[in-house]
């Protein structure tokens, strides 16, 4: 059967998640999905991006001749700085992740528990090497917590539970969630419905989800 | 005083097997490659490695992984494009592996280099990485008791430099450098270009050189 609803692309995410940041706002974009924000940011507002190796007013990707190996992203990519940017070393900036410096980290994730508890370093698969990165000290330090993330897994496995099987990256620092159907909040009686894809029922979201979801 | 030495063999002669070294670099990024080489042709073993990464691509630290010199890794990030060296070496059990979240490695190793001897922070707590800590309550937050780190070696990547060891960095490359400087007995650094003293303003230096022992130039 036809699907009634189109999921939002990457670009549409990104998008999305941009409405919810402040003009001014100091904001840390996890590796992956998340770093698309960076291609999304509106010239109306001024939001000043941290890049965990040591930058505060980070730009866009560099390419060709101005990519230089000495100036790179916390995906390792190499990067441009903006008029304004500061560099600074490890201990300084996680000093501003852990000191509660930045306003908004936006994540990637295996998995987010209704208690708005994170799992996204290591899977259950014993073979892999695990890297934790700062993906701690983020989810821990940030002001908020977003989540950018696929709503499904390759299989269909919702990545909104009740509770985390994956290994906790924190517990109980999610605040909302951007997936390719809808944008959810998380509150003490578990996730609220903030917006969703046009032609998806409700009933059915809470289906895919295998969750109860609070209407808006 | 003059710091600055003419060869990398000459600056690393004292790196002795079974010794802790810390590694500037995130990534390529600051990661002194020609200190890293001459530890490696100085063919020492049994090595403790405090970096971000493990190495990859065959290159900077993946070498001395490859080449059976480390025993053991302090690092937040080994799994990476291309660590084959140390996924390998990790998953023959012949690597021992201490994963540490990025801020408290940086923390870490900022406390050892300043005298405290541990702290407690909100990082980890409640995973598997803080199991069996000491867990307190300190305003309210669940914090954990994380200790200093400091090492017999730093290896480290600088830009400027002048012969009292005032170092400078260049972009992203700063990241441990700083750091990892104030928290080994013996910290050596690798330079572009060494300047005469009074060259690099004051209110430049990054890192001053009562932190730095030995400094050689790459040039760039």
């Amino acid at each position: 059967m036809a699907k009634s609803y189109v999921p939002r692309t990457s670009g549409q995410m990104a998008r999305r998640v941009v409405e919810d940041i402040h003009d001014g706002a100091y904001v840390n974009l996890g590796i992956g999905r998340p770093m698309l924000v960076a291609n999304h940011l509106p010239p109306d507002k001024e939001i000043i991006l941290h890049s965990e190796n040591g930058v505060l007013g980070m730009g866009e990707i560099a390419v060709g001749d101005d990519a230089d190996p000495d100036y790179v992203n916390a995906g390792k990519q190499s990067i441009l700085l903006r008029k304004g940017a500061a560099l600074f070393h490890h201990a300084d900036s996680f000093s501003m992740i852990r000191g509660g410096h930045i306003d908004i980290c936006i994540l990637g994730a295996f998995q987010v528990s209704e208690r708005g508890d994170l799992a996204n370093w290591r899977t259950l698969d014993e073979a892999a090497i695990p890297a934790v990165g700062g993906a701690m000290d983020l989810a821990k330090g940030a002001k908020q917590v977003f989540i950018m993330m696929e709503h499904l897994t390759k299989d269909g496995q919702s990545k909104l539970v009740k509770s985390c099987s994956y290994p906790l990256t924190a517990m109980g620092v999610v605040k909302r969630v951007y997936t390719d159907l809808a944008t959810l909040e998380i509150g003490d009686n578990g996730f609220r419905l903030v917006d969703k894809v046009a032609g998806l029922s409700h009933n059915e979201l809470e289906s895919i989800s295998g969750l109860t979801i609070q209407e808006t | 005083m003059d710091k600055t030495i003419s060869s990398f063999a000459e600056a690393v002669e004292d790196v002795h097997d079974g010794a802790s070294v810390m590694i500037s670099g995130f990534g390529g990024a600051g990661l002194p490659a020609h200190l890293i080489e001459a530890v490696l042709e100085a063919g020492v073993k049994e090595l403790t490695i405090i970096s971000n990464n493990a190495g990859s691509k065959g290159l900077g630290i993946a070498k001395l992984v490859k080449a059976g010199r480390v025993r053991k890794v302090v690092c937040s990030f080994p799994r990476q494009p291309g660590s084959d060296e140390f996924d390998q070496m990790y998953r023959k059990g012949k690597l021992e592996l201490e994963l540490v979240p990025q801020g408290t490695l940086a923390e870490r190793i900022r406390a050892g280099g300043a005298g405290i001897g541990g702290f407690f922070t909100p990082t980890g707590v409640g995973t598997e990485l803080t199991a069996g800590k000491e867990i307190r309550t300190i305003n309210g937050l669940d914090q954990v008791l994380e200790y200093g780190l400091t090492a017999d070696f730093a290896l480290i990547k600088g830009n400027l430099a002048d012969r009292w060891g005032n170092l400078t960095y260049r972009g992203t490359a700063r990241n441990f450098g700083p750091v990892m400087a104030t928290a080994a007995r013996c910290t050596i650094a690798q330079v572009s270009h060494v300047l005469p003293l009074g060259d690099i303003s004051p209110e430049h230096v990054v890192t001053p050189g009562i932190f730095v022992d030995r400094v050689v130039v790459s040039g760039r």
